[in-house]
């Protein structure tokens, strides 16, 4: 493949600060709530905007570089947009306009406290996420990694309830020492090799540093975003983590925290040492197996958990691994499916975490022993639930199948036949772990409920347009994004072969 | 006795005072309780500065520095000038750093009715 | 050992030298720094005499003069390189000089900036806290900020005393207006603090023996060969502990914690950001460009002695910090660890290093008066000195605390304010001399900063007051008045700010500060 073709342009710059700039006067806003969400409102749209029409570039293969100035000698602090950034960009940006649609109706809907300081946060967060995915080099990315820990931390304990703050800290002390490794890490590569930009196929070679070395470095990279991407064991503050308020949950682990961990991992593996090295260091077992472990294992832990959110954690822990096993396989196909299921589990996990939103706002139910017969009193919501469960659980026509497909056919032609047994017993307790809770809800009743009918539309219709979204990209990928061939782009540019 | 040591002793004695002084000052001002006590073990520690430069430009026989025709030019025939007029400057340094201590002891005694180091820290870390 | 007569060298090196000298620029600028303090010092009593209510404006006018003189004598080192002032026209090595490198100006900078912002914060605060000290404290800042400006410019090794002793006796009177139990802090200080410059002199006294001269360049020259007289090394270890104890290196460090704990807000505010850096600047000064580096800091254990302890001192600050339930005492044990990292700088003695103590003397003085100026406000607005009754104070004063924020995301070391960039650099330099153990407990004590630092945070933003009571008593916000809030946010954008240009402010300034030969990479 010819090397993309470069060109300036600030407008990656700007879809970075866009929400950054939205702060002040969402604070500003404090009184008039309504003038306040209109701003994370136009926010949100601008940066879709921005990022949506960034698109043509990307597919033509064309690269926008924003250089904005050195932020230490001889690393500028710079935005670049290559494939995969703006896969993980576009994913998050689309997202965020229906996660503020929904965060307006969710707040409004449970009177949360400090509403004001939730938005700013949340419109940080983005900032901080789009800044992740353009990244054009490791310094770059680690401070907007760091933003993003940050800017999360007031989301998580946002109820300031003991449980809430607990969870806080559980996050920070697992992010935090994370990010060290990270910031150890990155300084350790500026040391060795000078120039940390961003290169498909990895800018550390053999010749610069001894195997051992590169181990130890590959090691505190892992460590530095394999926390953010739930890999056993670290991902226990995820769970933790759904203390805060359901459209967090959804907007920030389902979506762009652990989504910026696993986007990490797909940086590090695939940017900064590449299938070459990988191999000859022999570490990408290692991560394999972790990533292959872990998936078996939340499944199972999930199926333990009545707490609706925490299973739905659990299941993200496992959904992440997938995607950082098929970066480990290292083969065009489990990388395409790997981008895929970046993209798609997005918007299927999203969707049950909106669904169990509007349950708690309408029936204040975190249980699923609770919630026999919730079906027939909001089925859209729950329709939808369905949707994305099924998704998940990998059953055709729905997207979740298309990159379980592409994971599965990876592990073959990477001569692991044990993960594909792994992948299929880990889809297997998927649907035991979903199918309950959609029996439950359609199939089960209970006389004692009042009538509650549907949640308010501003949440309905997200939730809808999410699952209507996980239903249409699994019978055309293609459409509208041109996800799959966005996919196979930057699968490509990693592997170094042709598509 | 070896030749270094007599020669420590006899010629060099002052060095040793200086020695000696530095020390009383030292222990004056760390292990005394007395804040005055402390003050005066500081005074002595920099007198004993003082003594160190002044017989480092001590020469046996040497004049005044003024020039004269009768010593000539020969720099052994003066003191050097530039140790004394240094500390000079220390000397007005050293009185400016007492006089602020003494005040602060005045005050100090005023509020606290003590001037035992001992006493003082006790008061200084219980809660009012 | 012979010990040579000081005429004898000074004549013979008063003619050599004298041509090496006339090379470097001369210049009005240094003295024109200073002239500014001496004037307002002189006038601040005289006017304050008069009217009390004069003091303030004649002390604001006579430190931005300062700034402005400060500033272009930053921008005309940029522009043409070192520049000299020969006091009363004689000529170095026998008169004494004014000698203004990158590290001087960059340094008076600093100090200028930091005394500004203070200043105009202190002219409402003073007034309230005593309105009697209101004089006394300008007129003592003066001295101090003098002693501090004369110790970066001066070029010569017994003037550098005489001017250590300046700002310190500023400093002790500073220090003892505040709480009731300041002055014995304060005459603690005194004690020690007068050890440290004493112990300094005598390191002066040995140098003096050796070469005859005061003169720092002349002295360097003389002693760069004499790297086995045991003189000359004696010195060196009196000047070590002697800034040590100036410096509050670990475990010199004793006397710090009570004298910023109980000094007024606005007197720790000015002194904790600058008086322990100067003190630093010397010991970089005679480290590296008064001793021979190579076989000074290398050759001995000095440098690694001062890198450990200073380690050590980075985990025992944080540790007592965090053990602190009174605010300006977190910030004191706080500050112990911080002024460590510029010790570990010192020690490891690369270029990367340096820059990273460089930086971090900026960054650090930015950060700390910012803290210390919220503390102050905190104390006048609402009465509350201990951690615990911050709680909920971010509601009512939003400005005051988005300083504290970023100044305390600042010493945590989160990218991209200026922290983690000090602390970034001196990875860096830790790395290239393969000192892991020294790196992974940087990157470590940066926990124990965060642990401390987001109790507060947390407290402040999260947390409802536990007591009803106290927060009914209040009215619903409490912000300072603009004099005192606008310093804190000020120097909270600086944490910003600074952190995101700081590959500009290292490559245009601080590289060039370093000593001659050293080269950052990359640059």
């Amino acid at each position: 493949m010819d090397p993309a073709q470069t060109f300036e342009s600030t407008r990656p710059l700007w879809a970075v600060l866009v929400s950054l700039l939205a702060i002040p006067l969402i604070v500003a806003s404090d009184r008039r709530p309504n003038l306040r969400e209109t701003w994370t409102l136009l926010a949100a749209f601008i940066k879709f905007a921005l990022v949506a029409s960034m698109l043509p570039w990307v597919l033509q293969g064309r690269e926008a570089v924003c250089s904005i100035w050195q932020i230490s000698p001889g690393i500028q602090l710079a935005l670049r947009v290559d494939t995969m950034g703006y896969i993980f960009a576009l994913v998050a940006s689309s997202l965020w306009v229906l996660t503020s649609l929904y965060s307006i109706g969710y707040v409004r809907g449970t009177n949360e406290h400090k509403q004001t300081r939730y938005f700013a946060s949340f419109a940080m967060c983005l900032s901080a996420t789009i800044g992740i995915a353009f990244a054009a080099n490791l310094l770059t990315f680690v401070i907007f990694f760091e933003i993003l820990t940050l800017a999360t931390y007031p989301l998580v304990m946002h109820k300031e309830t003991p449980v809430a703050m607990a969870a806080g800290h559980k996050y920070l002390s697992y992010t935090l020492p994370a990010g060290l490794c990270l910031v150890l890490a990155t300084a350790w590569c500026v040391s060795t090799v000078g120039n940390v930009d961003f290169i498909p196929g990895g800018f550390l070679t053999s010749g610069v540093a001894s195997a051992a070395t590169l181990r130890w470095m590959f090691l505190l990279f892992i460590l530095g975003v394999g926390v953010k991407a739930g890999i056993m064991p670290l991902h226990s503050w995820l769970p933790a983590a759904m203390a805060a308020p359901t459209p967090v949950s959804a907007l920030l682990h389902a979506v762009a925290v652990v989504k910026a961990g696993v986007f990490g991992v797909l940086r590090v593996t695939g940017f900064v040492f590449g299938p070459d090295l990988l191999r000859e260091i022999g570490l990408w077992t290692v991560l394999a197996w972790a990533a292959g472990i872990t998936f078996t294992v939340a499944s199972l832990l999930a199926m333990r958990q009545d707490n609706l959110k925490r299973r739905l954690a659990y299941s993200t822990v496992g959904h992440l691994s997938y995607i950082v096993l098929g970066a480990a396989l290292f083969t065009m196909t489990s990388w395409t499916g790997s981008l895929l299921h970046l993209m798609f589990h997005a918007t299927m996990k999203i969707t049950l975490f909106f669904c169990a939103g509007a349950i708690y706002v309408r029936t204040h139910k975190e249980n699923i022993s609770d919630m026999h017969g919730i079906g027939r009193q909001m089925p859209f919501t729950m329709a939808a639930f369905a949707v994305g469960s099924l998704g998940l659980a990998g059953v055709p026509g729905i997207n979740g199948f298309i990159s379980k497909w592409h994971l599965a056919q990876g592990s073959l032609q990477a001569d692991q036949g044990v993960f594909l047994g792994l992948l299929l017993l880990s889809g297997l307790l998927n649907a035991a772990y979903f199918f309950p809770i959609v029996y439950v809800a359609f199939f089960r009743t209970n006389k004692e409920y009042p009538a509650y009918g549907e949640a308010s539309p501003l949440m309905v219709v997200p939730l809808s347009v999410t699952a209507i979204m996980s239903l249409v990209l699994g019978v055309a990928p293609n459409l509208g994004a041109h996800a799959w061939d966005l996919a196979r782009a930057a699968a490509a540019a990693v592997m170094g072969g042709s598509p | 006795m070896s030749e270094a040591l007599s020669g420590l002793l006899f010629d060099r004695w002052p060095y040793l005072l200086t020695v000696v002084l530095l020390l009383i000052g030292l222990y004056g001002m760390l292990m005394k309780r007395n804040l005055v006590k402390k003050l005066i073990g500081m005074n002595i520690f920099q007198g004993a500065i003082i003594l160190f430069f002044i017989v480092h430009a001590y020469k046996h026989g040497a004049s005044v520095p003024v020039h004269s025709a009768v010593l000539g030019d020969a720099p052994e025939a003066y003191m050097n000038p530039i140790p004394h007029g240094l500390m000079l400057t220390a000397i007005v340094v050293s009185v400016a750093t007492t006089g602020v201590a003494l005040a602060l002891l005045t005050v100090i005694y005023r509020r606290f009715g003590s001037i035992d180091e001992g006493e003082l820290l006790r008061r200084l870390r219980d809660r009012e | 050992m012979t010990v040579p007569a000081g005429s004898e060298t000074l004549a013979h090196h008063g003619e050599h030298m004298a041509s090496a000298f006339d090379a470097t620029a001369q210049s009005q600028l240094p003295m024109l720094v200073l002239i500014p303090l001496l004037v307002g010092l002189a006038l601040v009593p005289a006017l304050g005499l008069l009217r009390r209510r004069l003091a303030y404006p004649t002390t604001l006018i006579s430190l931005l003069a300062f700034l402005y003189y400060s500033l272009r004598t930053l921008f005309a080192v940029m522009a043409h390189g070192e520049l000299e002032y020969s006091l009363a026209a004689w000529k170095p090595p026998i008169g004494i000089e004014l000698s203004v490198d990158m590290l001087s100006a960059f340094m008076v900078s600093v100090i200028a900036v930091i005394a500004v912002l203070v200043a105009i914060y202190a002219s409402v605060a003073v007034r309230r806290e005593d309105p009697e000290k209101e004089v006394p404290y300008f007129a003592t800042m003066l001295v101090m900020l003098l002693g501090l400006t004369g110790m970066v410019l001066t070029g010569d090794l017994f003037n550098l005393y005489v001017f250590f002793e300046v700002s310190a006796l500023g400093g002790y009177a500073l220090m003892a207006i505040g709480h009731k139990k300041a002055p014995v802090a304060a005459f603690r200080y005194l004690i020690m603090g007068t050890l440290g410059a004493s112990l300094y002199l005598m390191g002066v006294g040995y140098l003096y023996v050796v070469t005859g001269s005061l003169n720092m360049d002349d002295v360097a020259a003389i002693i760069m060969h004499q790297s086995s007289n045991p003189a000359v090394q004696v010195s060196l270890i009196l000047m070590v502990i002697g800034l040590g104890l100036k410096m509050a290196l670990f475990p010199m460090h004793l006397w710090l914690p009570d004298a910023y704990t109980y000094a007024s807000s606005t007197s720790t505010a000015i002194i904790a950001p600058i008086m322990t850096k100067v003190s630093a600047y010397v010991l970089i000064r005679m480290l590296f460009f008064v001793y021979d580096t190579e076989t000074f800091l290398r050759g001995t254990p000095v440098g690694a002695v001062i890198m450990w302890l200073a380690m050590g001192g980075v985990i025992v600050g944080s540790i007592m910090a965090i053990a602190q339930k009174d605010a300006k005492r977190m910030l004191a044990y706080s500050s112990v660890a911080q002024v460590a990292y510029i010790g570990v700088g010192i020690g490891l003695g690369t270029p990367l290093a340096l820059v990273g103590a460089m930086l971090h003397i900026l960054n650090h003085a930015i950060m700390k008066s910012c803290l210390f100026l919220v503390t102050g406000s905190v104390a006048l607005q609402t009465g509350a000195t201990q951690i615990k009754d911050y709680a909920g104070l971010g509601r009512k004063m939003p400005w005051t605390f988005l300083g504290f924020t970023l100044a305390a995301l600042g010493m945590v070391g989160i990218p991209p304010t200026n922290g983690f960039f000090s602390k970034w650099y001196l990875v860096l330099g830790g790395i290239r001399e393969g000192e892991w153990v020294l790196v992974v407990l940087i990157l470590a004590s940066s926990l124990l900063t965060a642990v401390y630092f987001f109790r507060v945070i947390e407290r402040i933003y999260a947390k409802v007051p536990e007591q009803a009571t106290n927060d009914a008593s209040l009215p619903k916000t409490a912000e300072a008045p603009l004099r005192m809030a606008l310093p804190v946010l000020i120097l909270g954008a600086g944490v910003l700010v600074l952190g995101l240009f700081n590959a500009w402010l290292v490559s245009a300034v601080i590289a060039r500060a370093l000593p001659a030969g050293m080269h950052v990479p990359g640059l």
